[in-house]
């Protein structure tokens, strides 16, 4: 053993819940400000959501995201608050790895690999 | 009705919801959704998806408050979360290969026995006296502050609680809830675990578990920007005071009513499920 004692399973969790919370907010922000430009361009129009056609390709995976994001697309922004969101607790599971490791708890880190990659494998749009 | 006043009465709706959900500690997707799909006229794959997101919301932004109280357990947790998110995935496909008419009916189900469970007081189960392999094996036991000191518990049953766990995962991936009424069972009743544990490690888990479908919604375009907008604000915002009321008082009146209305909603969406009116 050298350096610093390991974490303990506390300050872990310390760390996680301040992690999540600033994830959280951060999305809230983004979220928010792609709403009020949203409301501003498509706020007379008719909402229509009876029938499912569901959303256009490129509000659907995060390079189409990223790029109406950039270009300032309000919905596209909005996406990538959610994007942000739907990270954040994928981070938590990806920051719990480290946390293990440095407890040397292999069997843990083992099992978070696990959840991680189911996560990426959904992330990735879940095609097999 | 515009766009405009169609986002401010969702953002209203979405507010109540996660008011009521935090108070009653059942969450807001079970409202959420038969809100936009009864109410508003949404189509239910559209209703799920935005309340999926805001279930991410409202459990990851109530985790800091949990830890700082050092009651979950996080090794548990994780072990479970594996069998959350394969059912999460797996629920999500049932979802996009199910007719809404079908989710309709068992939303409703679902939404029956959160009735039940609101209205239940919650009658602890006697804490297991001595240790069990497997939980040995996992390393899981644990210990939680009570009013007389820490305590130290047990786990038992985690091959129930996993099968379990799973379910409730599928049932989250399926509906876009957080599904913490059927966590906490799994954890609280089959596994032994302390109550307070059990729902504060939940909270936990549910934001893993619905990140585990939310990229499969994403991928088949259930989440839209202008629903989830205003039902992700909202939700945040209301479950936010809700769990400030909370700390005062938790009415057992209020439990009724909300009791009563969700049995109403769910004997609704059955029945436009079955005349296939959803």
């Amino acid at each position: 053993m050298s350096g610093k004692p390991p974490l303990t399973d506390r300050q872990i969790e310390v760390v996680i819940g301040n992690l999540l919370r600033a994830g959280v907010l951060a999305a809230a922000v983004i979220v928010l400000a792609g709403g009020v430009f949203y409301l501003a361009h498509y706020g007379a129009q008719r909402p229509n959501y009876k029938v499912f056609s569901g959303e256009p390709a490129d509000l659907r995976d995060i390079s189409g995201i990223a790029r109406d994001a950039l270009a300032m697309h309000s919905k596209g922004v909005i996406q990538l608050g959610l994007i942000l969101l739907i990270a954040t607790p994928v981070s938590r599971v990806a920051f719990s790895i480290a946390a293990f490791a440095a407890q040397r708890d292999r069997l843990y880190v083992a099992l978070t690999i696990i959840v991680l990659s189911i996560l990426v494998f959904s992330l990735a749009g879940g095609h097999f | 009705m515009d766009n405009l006043l169609f986002t401010l009465l969702l953002w209203l709706g979405s507010v109540a919801a996660g008011f009521f959900g935090a108070l009653t500690g059942l969450g807001g997707g079970v409202i959420i959704v038969p809100l936009l799909a009864l109410g508003f006229g949404v189509n239910i794959r559209y209703a799920i998806g935005a309340s999926l997101v805001s279930v991410i919301a409202t459990s990851s932004g109530a985790a800091s408050a949990y830890v700082k109280e050092g009651y979950s357990n996080i090794r548990i947790g994780m072990f479970l979360e594996i069998a959350t998110t394969l059912g999460a995935l797996f629920g999500a496909f049932l979802a996009t290969t199910m007719p809404t008419s079908t989710i309709a009916i068992v939303f409703g189900i679902i939404l029956v026995y959160s009735s039940i469970v609101s209205v239940r007081p919650p009658h602890p189960t006697p804490a297991a006296t001595h240790p069990d392999k497997l939980a040995g094996l996992l390393r899981v036991d644990s210990s939680y502050p009570t009013g007389e000191g820490i305590r130290d518990y047990y786990v038992h049953s985690i091959p129930t609680g996993f099968v379990m766990m799973f379910g409730a995962g599928t049932i989250s991936g399926l509906l876009g809830i957080g599904s913490g009424v059927m966590k906490v069972l799994a954890m609280d009743r089959a596994m032994r675990i302390p109550f307070k544990v059990s729902t504060t490690t939940s909270n936990f888990m549910i934001g893993v578990t619905a990140a585990a479908s939310a990229g499969i919604y994403l991928d088949r375009g259930y989440i839209d920007p202008g629903l989830a907008m205003p039902v992700m604000l909202g939700v945040l915002m209301g479950s936010f005071a809700g769990s400030m009321a909370l700390v005062k008082a938790r009415p057992a009146s209020l439990r009724m009513v909300f009791s009563v209305t969700i049995l109403l909603l769910a004997v609704e969406m059955i029945y436009r499920g079955i005349t296939g009116k959803l």
